[in-house]
């Protein structure tokens, strides 16, 4: 019985009309605080760097909680249980693991003009081919999270009816057009609508659907009793409401190693470059945990949609005889809110899905014009054709987005995004210690980001999926017992590997320092540059992205 | 440390023995990052708040932990300049 779009009129129009609504925002924010020129990547690609503290806390919140997070999380807890609440503690722990060593990315980024994390290590370690593999594993790892954005939308709309795949098109083509002409401006103004309606629906949500299912003790009540049903093809119980003894240090490894990871996106970090100043940011450290309490609320979704599946009837849609987790929380809003407001809470999903696709192809284009383009192609380029290759690039990389759920299963996408998390990862002794200390060396970087790489993937590659048979890229939990601890007991892939990647920096750093390996000690960067302020908020930047980010010679 | 001999400061800075963020409020950082980590602490069931079990408000309201911490880390290493 999957849905039929003529019982979803009343949710479509609404859905609908705020799609267009917001798109024609996207138009508009090109002349929202109209810079001179916007061909520039300071304007295009990072609104000026000037977003005070309210424009940066919907930035950053509409950037790092996607519409993906929002229909994943939920769709995990109703699988899974308590494992699925790992989204909590992350995203408790980044905010206080992040406040000071942001500012600093922010400091010496605004002092030198840097646009990417890939320019902060080109300038850092004085290595292009390090600032090309930090380039690389970013877009690498961004491409497939835009992707990601699509199936969150194509969750609203199967809820509703819609199968096919022409909406989808068409909203990334709009959402393209607009970003390549407003750049960060346009998801900087979507955020604003895209978080009050998110807010909105969720606090609707955990007053009214509790009321009718019968309060929190019966949701938790009946979630446990689903839970405990056995799952056929593993022979064990689906989940339980709290963590057991194998899959305690799962949920911590992962927690933290998906925040260590999540700044580390080249995407977070162009929210983080385009504020104003050092204050900001650390005010927006205070202030986005107000999301994870949402993200918190959003993820026992998941509870509901177990309680309501009696009554209600809300259970996964199934297209060709596969059931997509993905479309609990559309049907759980379908079953129990009314029909205008599900269309509300659709658009809020849908909405949510072009901020952070938006700002990811930002990223990704503006990696590929200024450590790819630019340090290998043109190496004389302009501000003027930087801007421009960067708008070419974030169009290539919202077509290969759409290329990827039109043409490769979707599920290849969300085995990607997971393989993304772990790659990311590895950029961690570059991009985040490197802010602190210049002691590594970088072919020693280099080969503990290559070895990172590689045991991530090769872990990965190890780890079946037996609900859905799959023999590899399963999931990221991976059993001690592989390594031949005589454990049950699981472990985050991500954070196996950047320990090895960190051993690999160390080790290399030393031997190298023995041997009569060239030292390579450039460092583009002085201590003060760390703690740069903007004077006045009205002060232009030290540094325009024009100026080389290396050091000057052969 | 070395400097760029192309581009010099144009004076050197004094010599620090602390990075200049440094400070000891800095260590309340710790509690919102190690707490949501040690799953012993709340991975149980009672005591039951407004029917959510230990596991869940509990964590929801480390929440309020993480922000306590970095806005006391915020106003008291705010530079007075």
């Amino acid at each position: 019985m999957s849905p039929k779009l003529s019982d979803h009129v009343v949710e479509m129009v609404i859905f609908v009309t705020l799609f267009v609504l917001v798109s024609g925002m996207g138009f508009a924010a090109a002349r929202w605080r109209r810079p001179e020129s916007m061909h520039h990547l300071d304007e295009w690609g990072l609104g000026g760097r000037k977003f005070g503290t309210w424009i940066t806390w919907f930035l950053l919140g509409g950037d790092l909680y996607t519409a993906y997070t929002f229909v994943a999380v939920p769709a995990l807890v109703f699988s899974t249980g308590a494992m699925g609440f790992f989204a909590v503690p992350y995203t408790i722990l980044i905010y206080p693991m992040a406040f000071l060593v942001l500012v600093r990315m922010w400091s010496v980024s605004y002092k030198h003009g840097y646009v990417t994390p890939a320019d902060f290590v080109r300038g850092r370690f004085g290595s292009p081919t390090l600032a090309l593999l930090v380039a690389l594993t970013g877009i690498v790892a961004t491409m497939p999270y835009i992707a990601l954005q699509l199936v969150g939308i194509q969750a609203v709309l199967k809820a509703m009816g819609v199968n096919g795949h022409l909406p989808l098109v068409v909203a990334f083509i709009i959402l393209a057009v607009y970003t390549y002409n407003s750049g960060l401006r346009a998801p900087a103004l979507i955020a604003f609508v895209k978080d009050t309606l998110i807010y909105l629906v969720i606090i609707v949500a955990v007053i009214v659907i509790p009321y009718k299912l019968g309060g929190w003790d019966v949701i938790f009540g009946s979630a446990e009793k689903a839970l405990s049903a056995t799952n056929p093809k593993t022979g064990a119980p689906k989940g339980s409401l709290l963590l057991n003894a194998n899959n305690q240090l799962q949920y911590v490894t992962l927690a933290l190693g998906s925040a260590l990871a999540l700044f580390l996106y080249p995407h977070s970090l162009t929210s983080v470059l385009a504020a104003k100043n050092r204050n900001t940011i650390k005010r927006n450290m205070s202030a986005l945990p107000a999301y994870s309490f949402l993200l918190g609320l959003i993820a026992l979704l998941g509870y509901m949609a177990l309680a309501a599946s009696k009554d209600f009837g809300v259970a996964p849609i199934v297209t060709d005889g596969k059931a997509d987790g993905n479309t609990i929380v559309p049907v759980l809003f379908d079953k129990l809110f009314p029909d205008w407001f599900a269309g509300v809470a659709f658009a809020a999903i849908g909405i949510g899905a072009l901020v952070p696709a938006a700002i990811m192809s930002i990223a990704a284009a503006n990696l590929f014009s200024r450590n790819i383009y630019k340090e290998y192609i043109n190496r004389d380029a302009t501000p003027r054709q930087q801007a421009t290759a960067s708008k070419i690039a974030s169009l290539v990389v919202k077509i290969g987005a759409v290329a990827f759920i039109l043409f490769i299963d979707p599920q290849f996408a969300i085995d990607l995004q997971l393989i993304g998390g772990v790659l990311i990862l590895q950029t961690l002794p570059a991009v985040a210690l490197g802010l602190y200390t210049r002691w590594f060396h970088p072919w020693a970087l280099i080969s503990g980001l290559v070895a990172g790489l590689a045991v991530g993937i090769g872990m990965l590659y190890q780890i079946p999926n037996p609900n859905n048979g799959k023999l590899h890229f399963g999931g990221s939990a991976y059993k001690l017992s592989e390594f031949g601890f005589d454990s049950e007991k699981q472990i985050y892939v991500g954070f196996v590997a950047v320990i090895v990647n960190l051993l690999v920096v160390i080790i290399v750093t030393a031997v190298l320092r023995q041997t009569s390996a060239p030292a390579m000690t450039d460092d583009a960067t002085s201590q003060d540059d760390y703690f740069v302020d903007r004077a006045t908020d009205d002060a232009p930047p030290p540094a325009a992205a024009a100026e080389p980010i290396g050091l000057a010679g052969p | 440390m070395t400097s760029d001999p192309t581009n010099p400061p144009p004076s050197p800075p004094p010599a620090r023995t602390r990075a200049a963020d440094a400070s000891p409020w800095n260590w309340l950082l710790v509690l919102p990052i190690v707490i949501p980590l040690l799953t012993p602490l709340y991975n149980r069931k009672t005591p039951i708040f407004l029917g959510f079990p230990a596991f869940y408000w509990m964590q929801l309201s480390f929440v309020l932990i993480g922000v306590a911490a970095t806005s006391i880390v915020y106003q008291m290493t705010k530079r007075r300049d």
